[in-house]
C-alpha cells in the first residue's frame, strides 16, 4: 500500500499553474487528456509490469550470455580463426629439384640457388632521394630506375633483378633501401651444355621440365615444398615459428646411363663429320649390348641448355628417337638373319646379281656396280640391293614382316623417352603394303625408323638374338626376349665383319686390335614425287666382334654430295672414333690382338728402317697406352 | 571432508597439468625454433655443395679439359704406332 500511495499523483504537483487567459490553453487540454490513463496505470497490475521488465531484461542478458557461450566455448573457431590471420601466416618452404648424373656419378644437370631481388614500388617512392643510389646497385640508369618506379608506383610488386649471383644480390641489400627486397630461387645449371643438351631437355622458369628426362622424369625429380606456420608483426617480420605443417622433400636424384666421356666423344665426332661433310644435322646413339643402357645419344644441331630462348625449336628436337628416316642398307643384315631363321638360304648360298639391276614392279633395284655372282656374305660385304631383294623373294610376305616386327620396327622401344616415335611399317595386308614393298624394304625402303630403332635391332643381334628395351636410367632392367637363335646371330654378326674388312664398304670404321661387325647405309630422301638427289648416310655397327659390348649407329642427315655421301665415307669414321675412344675408356680387351702386334711390327721395322736410333725414346709414357694394351 | 580434499587434489591436478602444458609448449617453440636452425644450415651445405659441385663440373667439362690438355700442357693423343701392345 505505501508504494502505491507514493506513486499517487499529489495535485500539488499535478498543478499546472497559472493559465494564462490571453490564448486557449491547449497544453492544458492534452493534459488533462493524458492523466487519465496514468490514473488508471497506477491502479493496474504493477507488479505484473515489474515482472515483464525484469523478464525482458533477464532474456536480454540470458540471450548475452548463451550468446557469448556459443562464441567462445561452442563455436569458438571462427574468431579464433580470425584472430590468427591477423598474425599467422603459414609460408612454403622451397625445396630443391634433384640432381641428373650421368652413369658414374658426374652431374649433368644442377639446381642452383640464386637471388632474385624486387620491391615494392609504394614504399620506394616515399625515399626518391634513395633511387640512385639503387640504380647504381643494379647497375641500371638511375633515370631509368625512376621511371619504372614511377610507372608502377600504385603497384606493391616489381622485380628489380631475377635470377642473379646470391653475393650480388647480398651486395645491393646491404645498402638497405626500404622496399627493396630478395627472394631465394632456384635455377638449373646444365655443366655440360651443347653436348647432352637433347637427352636432358630443360625446365621452364618454375622448374617444371619442359624436355627430355627432365619432362619424362619430372615427377621424380621435382620436389614437394613444405609449408610452415609462423608469427609475423605488423611489418611481416617473422617473429617465431610455430609449427612446422608438412617437411620439405627435396626432388630425388636420377642417375642415367649416359657416360659423360663417350657422349662427349659422340658429340664431338659427330660434330666433325658434319662441319666436313657439309650436312644439316646428325645423331648418333651408343647403346651397351649386355644391358641395353643408352650410353651416348647426341645430336646435331644443338642447343645451350642453360639459356633457352623460343626461337630455334628445330634444335631442341632429340633427333636419335624422334626423328624417322628409312634405314637404306642398314636393313639387310636383317633381311638376311629373316631369311636365315626361315631356313630359306644357308651362308654359302650363291645369288646371281647379273646385271647388276633386277625388276620391281615398273621400277628397277639396282647395285652401284654390277657384283656379279655373291655369296650370302658377299651380298652384305657389298650391300648389293639385288641381292638382298632376291633373298626377300624367297620369303613369305609375312614371315618377312613378322621377323622384322619382332626386332622393333615399327613399334617403340619402350625407352620411355618423351615423343618417341614408333616408325612407320605397313603390314601385309594393310594398304600401305603393295607387291613391290617387300623388296623395297629387304634394302631400307619403304619404311621408316628412329636411329635408336636401328641401334636397337643391331645391338639384339650382338646380344646373341637377345632383345633388351633401350633404358636411359641405370638400375632400371627392362626384361629381355630372345628372339633369334644365337647361332643364327653369331652367322649374320660374322658377315657383317667382313663390312669392315679390306673389300668391304666401311673399311674406315675397322678398328686396330678389334674386329668390327657393321654395315653401311646410303639411303635417298623420299620427296615429293619420288626420291631426290639428297642423301642420308648411315653407319650402325658392334664391336669386338667376340662377345660384343657395344651398338652404334651414325646417321648423318643431308650431306653434300659434292662432298661425298656414302654412309662408308662420311658416317663410319665417326663410328671409328667413338668406338675407339669408347673400348679404351670402358676398358673392353682387344680380340685381335694379332693385327695389332702385326702393325706394330711392321711400324717398328719401318721406323728402324728410315731411322736407326733405338725407337724406345720416341715412345709415349706407357700410362697412356696401357688401358688400351691390356 | 573427503570430497573437499579430492576437489583440492583436483585442483592441484589441474594447476599442474596447465603448468605442464605451458611447459610443454615452450620446450616444443625452443626446440621447433632449434631444428629450423638446423634445417637452416643443413640447406645452405646442400647448397654449398651443389655450387662446388656446378663449380667442380664446369671445371672438368670434357671441351675445356680438351683444349686445356691440347692448348696448354700440349697433350695428344698416341698415334697408332706409338701404342705399345704388350701381350699378356
Amino acid at each position: 500500500m505505501k508504494f502505491r500511495d507514493r506513486y499517487k499523483p499529489g495535485p500539488g504537483k499535478h498543478d499546472p499553474g497559472k493559465p494564462d487567459h490571453g490564448k486557449p490553453d491547449y497544453s492544458r487540454l492534452d493534459r488533462a487528456k493524458s492523466e487519465r490513463p496514468r490514473v488508471s496505470r497506477a491502479r493496474f497490475n504493477l507488479r505484473g509490469r515489474l515482472m515483464l521488465v525484469t523478464g525482458a531484461l533477464g532474456l536480454c542478458s540470458l540471450a548475452l550470455i548463451v550468446r557469448a557461450v556459443d562464441l567462445q566455448l561452442i563455436d569458438n573457431e571462427f574468431y579464433r580463426q580470425q584472430g590468427n590471420e591477423r598474425f599467422l601466416r603459414d609460408i612454403e618452404i622451397p625445396t630443391t629439384r634433384g640432381m641428373i648424373t650421368d652413369r658414374n656419378g658426374e652431374p649433368l644437370a644442377v639446381s642452383s640457388p640464386v637471388e632474385s631481388v624486387w620491391a615494392n614500388p609504394q614504399e620506394l617512392s616515399k625515399n626518391p632521394a634513395r633511387l640512385p643510389e639503387l640504380a647504381k646497385a643494379l647497375g641500371v640508369p638511375a633515370d631509368y630506375l625512376k621511371r619504372k618506379v614511377s610507372q608502377r608506383a600504385g603497384k606493391e610488386f616489381m622485380w628489380l633483378k631475377r635470377r642473379i649471383n646470391p653475393a650480388v644480390a647480398r651486395g645491393i641489400m646491404a645498402h638497405n633501401i626500404p622496399g627493396v627486397f630478395s627472394q631465394r630461387e632456384f635455377r638449373r645449371f646444365y655443366p655440360q651444355g651443347e653436348a647432352v643438351a637433347h637427352v636432358l631437355g630443360f625446365t621452364n622458369i618454375d622448374d617444371y621440365g619442359q624436355e627430355g628426362v627432365e619432362l619424362a622424369f619430372d615427377d621424380w625429380l621435382r620436389g614437394k615444398p613444405g609449408s610452415k606456420r609462423v608469427i609475423r608483426d605488423r611489418r611481416g617480420r617473422i617473429v617465431e615459428n610455430v609449427d612446422l605443417l608438412r617437411a620439405a622433400q627435396p626432388g630425388k636424384d636420377l642417375t642415367l646411363t649416359i657416360d659423360r666421356r663417350i657422349q662427349y666423344l659422340a658429340y664431338r665426332e659427330l660434330k666433325t663429320a658434319l662441319l666436313k661433310s657439309g650436312a644439316t644435322s646428325g645423331s648418333a646413339v651408343v647403346l651397351d649390348v649386355a644391358t641395353g643402357e643408352v650410353l651416348a645419344m647426341a645430336n646435331l644441331p644443338s642447343f645451350n641448355p642453360n639459356a633457352v630462348t623460343g626461337d630455334n625449336r628445330d634444335a631442341h628436337r632429340n633427333r636419335a628417337v624422334t626423328d624417322l628416316i628409312e634405314p637404306g642398307s642398314t636393313m639387310k643384315p636383317l633381311t638376311v638373319a629373316a631369311a636365315l631363321e626361315a631356313g630359306v638360304i644357308k651362308p654359302q648360298t650363291l645369288f646371281n646379281t647379273n646385271p647388276g639391276w633386277i625388276a620391281n614392279g615398273r621400277y628397277r633395284t639396282t647395285d652401284h656396280h654390277n657384283y656379279g655372282v655373291l655369296d650370302t656374305t658377299g651380298v652384305i660385304t657389298k650391300s648389293s640391293n639385288v641381292g638382298a631383294a632376291k633373298i626377300a623373294a624367297m620369303l613369305p610376305d609375312q614371315t618377312f614382316y613378322d621377323f622384322l616386327r619382332k626386332f622393333g620396327y615399327g613399334s617403340s622401344t619402350g625407352s620411355g623417352f618423351p615423343g618417341e616415335a614408333a616408325g612407320l611399317f605397313p603390314a601385309p595386308s594393310s594398304p600401305g603394303w603393295s607387291g613391290t614393298t617387300k623388296q623395297t624394304m629387304s634394302y631400307g625402303y619403304g619404311l621408316s625408323a628412329t636411329p635408336l630403332q636401328i641401334a636397337h635391332a643391331y645391338a639384339t643381334i650382338g646380344n646373341g638374338g637377345r632383345a633388351i628395351p633401350p633404358t636411359f636410367v641405370k638400375g632400371q632392367s627392362n626384361p629381355s626376349r630372345q628372339i633369334l637363335d644365337p647361332v643364327i646371330a653369331h652367322q649374320v654378326l660374322k658377315m657383317m665383319q667382313t663390312v669392315t674388312e679390306p673389300g668391304g664398304t666401311a673399311t674406315q670404321a675397322a678398328i686396330l686390335g678389334y674386329h668390327v661387325a657393321g654395315k653401311t647405309g646410303t639411303a635417298r630422301k623420299a620427296s615429293a614425287g619420288g626420291y631426290s638427289r639428297r642423301y642420308v648416310a648411315f653407319f650402325a655397327g658392334m664391336v669386338p666382334v667376340d662377345n660384343p659390348r657395344f651398338s652404334m649407329t651414325v646417321v648423318i642427315n643431308d650431306p653434300d654430295p659434292s662432298l661425298g655421301y656414302f654412309g662408308g665415307l662420311v658416317s663410319a669414321p665417326v663410328f671409328h672414333n667413338v668406338m675407339e675412344g669408347a673400348l679404351r675408356l670402358m676398358d673392353v680387351p682387344p680380340d685381335d690382338i694379332e693385327t695389332w702386334l702385326a702393325a706394330q711390327a711392321e711400324a717398328e721395322a719401318k721406323r728402324a728402317a728410315a731411322n736407326p736410333k733405338p725407337i724406345v725414346a720416341a715412345m709415349p709414357p706407357p700410362v697412356l697406352t696401357s688401358g688400351a694394351a691390356q | 571432508m573427503n570430497l573437499r580434499f579430492l576437489l583440492a587434489l583436483m585442483i592441484a591436478a589441474n594447476v599442474a597439468t596447465a603448468i605442464g602444458v605451458v611447459y610443454a609448449r615452450h620446450q616444443h617453440r625452443q626446440l621447433f625454433v632449434e631444428l629450423t636452425k638446423l634445417e637452416r644450415a643443413r640447406d645452405e651445405l646442400n647448397v654449398d655443395f651443389g655450387r662446388l659441385q656446378l663449380e667442380q663440373a664446369t671445371w672438368a667439362e670434357s671441351n675445356r679439359v680438351e683444349q686445356v690438355a691440347r692448348a696448354r700442357v700440349g697433350m695428344k693423343f698416341p698415334e697408332a704406332d706409338e701404342i705399345v701392345v704388350i701381350r699378356p
